[in-house]
């Protein structure tokens, strides 16, 4: 986004008023934020380094790491799917419900993620919906690897298609016509033309999304049963060892997720930087 | 290879973009759709692209349904008003896409396409930009970058969605000329859409007037403009002066002046009458069939005057356009009075309702001392 100058004009604050402003948004950044993400990495490194590469080599925090990474490696590409159909159906289409279509992609972001948590334990758990005859078949998905799936999925969903659709609106489907004229069949036209299009959007809603489905918390405890080794992710390990003042090792759990978070910021500003124009959010026109 | 368009109908939620049009496009033809914005000019043009459907009528080509083809199998090249240019792509990419997306048993080998696309390129004069991105290029490069890559296909049509609207002024002169040299040169069929009756007139072998998804009149730009066939194309093409006059005893009478004889023999009371502004010419003092007129402004522009002179026979105010070559009469000033007469008239019934007034009997007829002519 490009910086905006603002006019000296009687309606902006004085100098004085514009200098507090800034020391108000900046001590609380400082208090909120950075205090707390520097106390992680020094509580999980204050009992020395030796300490923090036991806890985080441990068979139960390896088992995290690999958990999370595998739900985030389901979760980012059912969204992808999920996304980009949804938002070409959103922007290239007229249908009846599109209004409702799009209302319901941001239902995640107003439901409790405790709630939908506890969504999936009523439909699939073992007094849900369809618990017994999961049960019957030997398919189990509360407190195992699929509910962690699905939770995470419900909790991210918003996040691909709500970059894309803007940005495919505002971007129109002329390309897409033209490659079409041009003699692309369908898929020739989506991996020539509007993926390329929508790339730079959709790297930074993957990002997101990514962030969120390793770091979720809330949908996850309610469908993983905790149990040590096989459903606890990274976030849930970290809770569960400061619950038994293991403080050490759940800083340093934490101080993995606080990096991952930390790469996370740094690659969305780069992407933000260096194609801030072609990324929905910050380009209202588009191109 | 003749298009024949037939009784094409379209409709959108609430208002009909085509309307029962019919069109024949001879091969060879560079052909303008001209109209007003929602006139059905570019729903036409996307039909025959293929990217819109019609509710009925048919579109063949050799007798064979075109409509039943898909957009990616028909031949066609079209250029977007915005170029749609690939903005991924460097300017030789783009024009090479449509050859590099052939199915592999009819794509052209590696070092074809290359050939072709730097042929392409320097034919639009855009070799040493073959590296560059759309960004990079400015308005009119671009759409020369459109135009190459819609012709590298070998398009048995090539469809131009105004073509020179977003281009400045200077640009679009220059670019339309060479845009004629072009379709020349390839020998292609050419239909291109445009509100600029100017750019109309100036390129196309035959001008199709649109309005409200109808079909106004199909002519040459001469016949268009000389012989317009109804009241809106003589109001939409040019300018032209609105007159009314009446139908009395066999003559045609405007503001005291016989302007011919009553071309529907005492079937209609009264009529409207169009005059463009050259078709004016002062008449001697002496001369009875004439409208005494004062000029009320006097503009210059180039090797031309435009006037506005009060006519009180006629209760209105008269566009006058004089040449320098034949000016008669000194100096034209504020206040000065003299006679006028019309050349050339073109005369529709009215007071029998817009819709017969729109297509109905039209005549051109001369004033009194010439023979009545009569129109298409």
């Amino acid at each position: 986004m490009n910086a905006v100058v603002l006019p000296r004009t009687s309606i902006w604050p004085r100098r004085w008023q514009r200098t507090l402003l800034i020391l108000i948004a900046v001590a609380f950044m400082l208090v909120f934020l950075l205090l707390p993400l520097a106390v992680v990495f020094t509580e999980a490194l204050a009992k020395g380094v030796q300490t923090f590469f036991v806890a985080i080599t441990q068979p139960e925090a390896r088992s995290s790491i690999r958990l999370t990474l595998l739900v985030a490696a389901m979760v980012v590409p059912m969204n992808i799917v999920f996304g980009i159909a949804a938002a070409w159906a959103v922007a290239r289409f007229e249908f009846r419900g599109k209004a409702l279509l799009g209302a319901l992609i941001d239902l995640p972001f107003s439901v409790s993620p405790v709630i939908a948590g506890l969504i999936y334990v009523l439909l699939f758990g073992a007094q849900g919906w369809f618990g017994p005859w999961l049960n019957a078949h030997g398919i189990r998905i509360i407190f195992a690897v699929p509910g962690l799936v699905l939770a995470s999925v419900f909790v991210t969903l918003p996040f691909v298609a709500r970059e894309l659709i803007p940005l495919m609106q505002a971007q129109g489907s002329e390309d897409e016509e033209a490659a079409r004229v041009l003699g692309a069949n369908g898929w020739q036209m989506f991996f020539r033309v509007t993926l390329p299009n929508i790339r730079w959007a959709l790297l930074y809603g993957v990002l997101l999304c990514n962030a969120r489905a390793m770091g979720e918390f809330g949908a996850v405890s309610v469908v993983s049963g905790h149990i040590r080794g096989l459903t606890t992710t990274m976030p849930l390990e970290v809770e569960m060892r400061y619950n038994e003042y293991d403080y050490a090792g759940a800083f340093a759990v934490a101080s993995l997720l606080a990096l991952l978070a930390l790469l996370t910021l740094a690659i969305k500003t780069a992407l933000e930087w260096r194609y801030g124009d072609d990324l929905a959010a910050h380009a209202p026109g588009g191109h | 290879m003749t298009l024949e368009l037939s009784h094409l109908t379209r409709r959108f939620t609430d208002y009909p973009a085509l309307d029962d049009v019919s069109l024949e496009i001879p091969p060879g033809e560079f052909l303008a759709l001209l109209g007003p914005s929602g006139s059905g000019k570019t729903t036409l043009l996307r039909i025959l692209a293929g990217l819109d459907y019609p509710e009925s009528g048919s579109v063949r080509r050799e007798g064979r349904d075109l409509l039943a083809l898909d957009a990616r199998r028909r031949k066609v090249g079209l250029v977007f008003q915005h170029y749609a240019l690939f903005r991924h792509l460097t300017v030789a990419d783009n024009v090479a896409f449509g050859l590099r997306v052939r199915p592999w048993r009819t794509r052209p080998k590696r070092a074809d396409i290359a050939a072709r696309v730097e042929r392409l390129l320097r034919r639009v004069q855009l070799q040493d930009m073959a590296t560059r991105y759309p960004a990079q290029l400015s308005g009119g490069q671009r759409q020369r970058v459109a135009l190459a890559r819609a012709l590298a296909v070998e398009p048995d049509l090539l469809l131009l969605d105004e073509p020179f609207g977003a281009l400045d002024a200077q640009v679009r002169v220059s670019l339309r000329r060479w845009l004629r040299e072009l379709h020349d040169e390839f020998g292609l069929t050419t239909v291109f859409v445009t509100h600029d009756q100017e750019e109309a007139l100036e390129l196309a072998d035959r001008v199709v007037v649109m309005n409200r998804g109808r079909i106004e009149q199909i002519g040459t730009p001469e016949a268009i403009y000389h012989d317009p066939a109804t009241p809106f194309v003589c109001e939409f093409i040019g300018k032209a002066n609105r007159i009314a006059a009446r139908c009395e005893g066999g003559k045609l009478v405007a503001g005291g002046l016989v302007l011919g004889s009553d071309p529907w023999d005492g079937r209609h009371d009264s009529a409207i009458v169009y005059i463009r502004p050259e078709q004016f010419v002062v008449a001697e003092p002496d001369e009875g069939e004439s409208w005494p007129v004062c000029v009320r402004h006097a503009f210059r522009a180039g090797g031309t005057m435009h006037l506005t002179l009060d006519a009180a026979a006629l209760g209105q105010v008269l566009e006058m356009d004089v040449f320098d070559g034949e000016r008669p009469h000194g100096a034209w000033h504020h206040g000065a009075c003299l006679r006028i007469r019309p050349r050339h008239v073109t005369v529709f019934p009215d007071g029998i309702g817009p819709a017969a007034a729109l297509t109905r009997e039209p005549r051109i007829v001369a004033p009194a001392t010439q023979p009545v002519a009569a129109g298409p």
